[in-house]
């Protein structure tokens, strides 16, 4: 069973985001970057299924940025993928997702993955497209948004999750793509024996334009931070000051505190 | 301008939700049309054309059957913009609609400006505006970020039937988990959010909530990781709550934990970070390390 695993690189979400000189994403300079949460069950759902199916399962992982998301790619084979594909693009980042799907689906063409697992969405830009959008392109069965996943006969059983914590349970035939909600598992962390026997695993560079042959559908005109609404308190400084403020702030304005 | 709006319709009932289609349509302006899969016993009241698709046929869950019946509709009524809700039947369809149509499409809006749409990026710190360079094209807009409508009036329904999909079979739905806390009635809730940083540390928050006469809640990722039990999570796939008091401890504010939590009537929000977008909401933001504010918050509301 063939498996492709799609992960993005992203900021740490606690920085502090500045525009670029473009003003259309943010500036890399000065931010710490990591694989995307949503991702992170996506590979060990792949690792987990591994683990079931024995050496049947031959597990690619793959990104699409620059060089430093190799970091990811590394991560994603610590933690038990097989091989890496690296789809070299210093410009990602303004790529839209018609065309990051487009890379993926010109990549995955031809090579006989049974399934693909992508994450729901990513947590910088967050449009919940790729994978579905990837799924179309191939032809392959879709489903989305998964907190439970098991595979059997070549069917998987997948448990979506949907508003107010109703379950919807689906059952599909591979060749699918599905992606991954949070919570789906808990994603290990890799060991450092398996991070040393990683780094013999194959690591593949591809130059973007091998694969790219589609025009952007969307553009960003303009990346920029929330108005400020204004009207709460900021407090700062002494802890023991600080606690002191609140509570009669709380005392003033809510009746819980007499 | 015209655009297609797409209703949801789960469990042989409506979603509230489409209504904030309409909000959103009277915003955009110009004319509107409407698809359900659903039933004819539950149509809005709204005085335009409306695809109706049964559900009973086609299945609540069926996004490829959808897909087609959108198709369908979009080839009659040719709109500049299909409409969905962004939620687990807007994006999982969404982008189906919009690889068959090579329309861009642009997801989570939460405005319109500057003749391009505005949404939210890196967890909600930060905006973005998107502007589509097809002449279709197919937007979900953010649940809550638009006020619903009741437009009124008597559909002009149209029929549409559809065969197929793909092989993919919906089992069935599974009724979310049982709470044996009920976090709706109470008057105070504070909450433990990822920057409390390990299950240990819990205890420290619960400390305050007892202080305070109130119940302990939760973001997902503390739920998730096992710290604390999903009865007592927050958000749109855990409770929403409308305390007299919210107090966030190490939560960003990300736009599905908001949305249990923003009716609070007062909310304090204790963050390290001054730009969490949990400020933007917050009656009070306490810039502070939770495991050094907290407990010193603690001692002084019980002496
Ligand atoms: C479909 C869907 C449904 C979802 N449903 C829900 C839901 O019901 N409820 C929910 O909560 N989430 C939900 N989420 C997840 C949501 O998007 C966020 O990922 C989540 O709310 C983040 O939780 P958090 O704020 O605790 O963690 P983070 O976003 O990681 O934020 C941690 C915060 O703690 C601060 N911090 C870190 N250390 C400290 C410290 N020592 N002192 C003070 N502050 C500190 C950081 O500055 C940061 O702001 C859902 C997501 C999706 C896609
Ligand atoms: N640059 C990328 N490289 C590889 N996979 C990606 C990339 N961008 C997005 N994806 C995948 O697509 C999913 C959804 O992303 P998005 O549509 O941007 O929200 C992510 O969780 C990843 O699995």
């Amino acid at each position: 069973m063939k498996i492709l695993i799609c992960v993005k690189q992203v900021p740490d979400m606690e920085s502090r985001f500045k525009p670029d000189n473009a003003g259309v994403w943010f500036s890399d300079t000065d931010l710490a970057f990591r694989m995307n949460e949503y991702d992170e069950y996506a590979v060990e759902q792949a690792v987990q299924l591994r683990e079931q199916l024995g050496d049947a399962a031959d597990l690619t992982v793959l990104s699409i940025g620059p060089d430093r998301i190799v970091e990811a790619l590394k991560k994603a084979l610590a933690m038990g993928c097989d091989r890496a594909v690296h789809i070299q693009d210093p410009a990602a980042a303004l790529k839209d997702p018609w065309q990051i799907a487009a890379i993926i689906a010109a990549f995955a063409k031809d090579k006989g993955f049974d399934l693909i697992f992508t994450g729901l969405q990513s947590q910088d830009r967050g449009s919940a497209q790729v994978g579905v959008t990837v799924a179309e392109r191939l032809g392959f069965a879709c489903t989305t948004t998964l907190v439970g996943f098991a595979f059997a006969d070549g069917v998987i059983t997948a448990k979506r999750e949907l508003e107010g914590g109703v379950k919807g349970v689906v059952k599909l035939r591979t060749p699918a793509l599905v992606t991954c909600q949070l919570g789906l598992n808990v994603p290990r962390y890799p060991t450092l024996p398996n991070i040393m026997k990683s780094k013999k695993k194959e690591l593949v560079t591809i130059p973007v334009a091998d694969l790219l042959h589609e025009e952007a559908l969307a553009v960003t005109a303009r990346f920029y931070p929330p108005a400020k609404k204004g009207g709460g308190i900021v407090l700062e400084g002494d802890v023991g000051d600080m606690a002191e403020k609140l509570i009669a702030i709380l005392k003033e304005k809510t009746n819980v505190l007499r | 301008m015209k655009a297609l709006l797409i209703c949801e319709y789960r469990e042989g009932k409506l979603l509230d939700s489409s209504f904030e289609l309409f909000g959103f349509a009277a915003q955009l302006g110009g004319e509107t049309a409407l698809l359900l899969v659903g039933a004819e016993a539950q149509l809005p009241a709204y005085g335009g054309p409306l695809y109706l698709a049964d559900a009973a046929e086609c299945g609540e869950y069926n996004p490829d059957l959808h897909k087609q019946l959108i198709l369908q509709a979009v080839a009659k009524e040719n709109p500049d913009y299909i409409v969905f809700v962004h939620s687990s039947y807007g994006w999982d369809l969404a982008p189906r609609v919009a690889a068959r149509l090579k329309a861009a499409q642009v997801s989570e809006v939460i405005g319109l400006t500057d003749g391009g749409f505005e949404v939210g990026c890196c967890n909600a710190k930060m905006r973005r505006t998107v502007k589509p360079t097809t002449a279709q094209a197919v937007l979900t807009i953010q649940a809550g970020a638009f006020p619903a409508q009741q437009p009124g009036g008597t559909p002009q329904i149209q029929r549409l039937v559809a065969e197929g999909g793909n092989g993919m079979e919906f089992v069935g739905y599974e009724p979310a988990e049982a709470k044996d806390v009920d976090l709706t009635r109470a008057e105070v809730i504070v909450s433990a959010g990822r920057g409390v940083g390990k299950k240990e540390n819990v205890p420290v928050i619960a400390a305050l909530a007892r202080a305070l006469g109130g119940e302990l809640g939760a973001s997902r990722p503390v739920v998730d990781a096992g710290w604390v039990e999903h009865s007592h999570q927050v958000g749109t796939t855990g409770q929403t709550v409308s305390p007299k008091l919210y107090v966030a401890c190490g939560i960003s504010g990300a736009i599905q934990h908001l949305a249990g939590m923003k009716k609070a009537d007062f909310i304090v929000a204790i963050n390290k970070d001054k730009d969490a977008p949990i400020g933007e909401i917050a009656d009070v933001l306490v810039v502070a390390d939770v495991l050094q504010f907290v407990p010193a918050l603690t001692a002084k509301v019980a002496r």
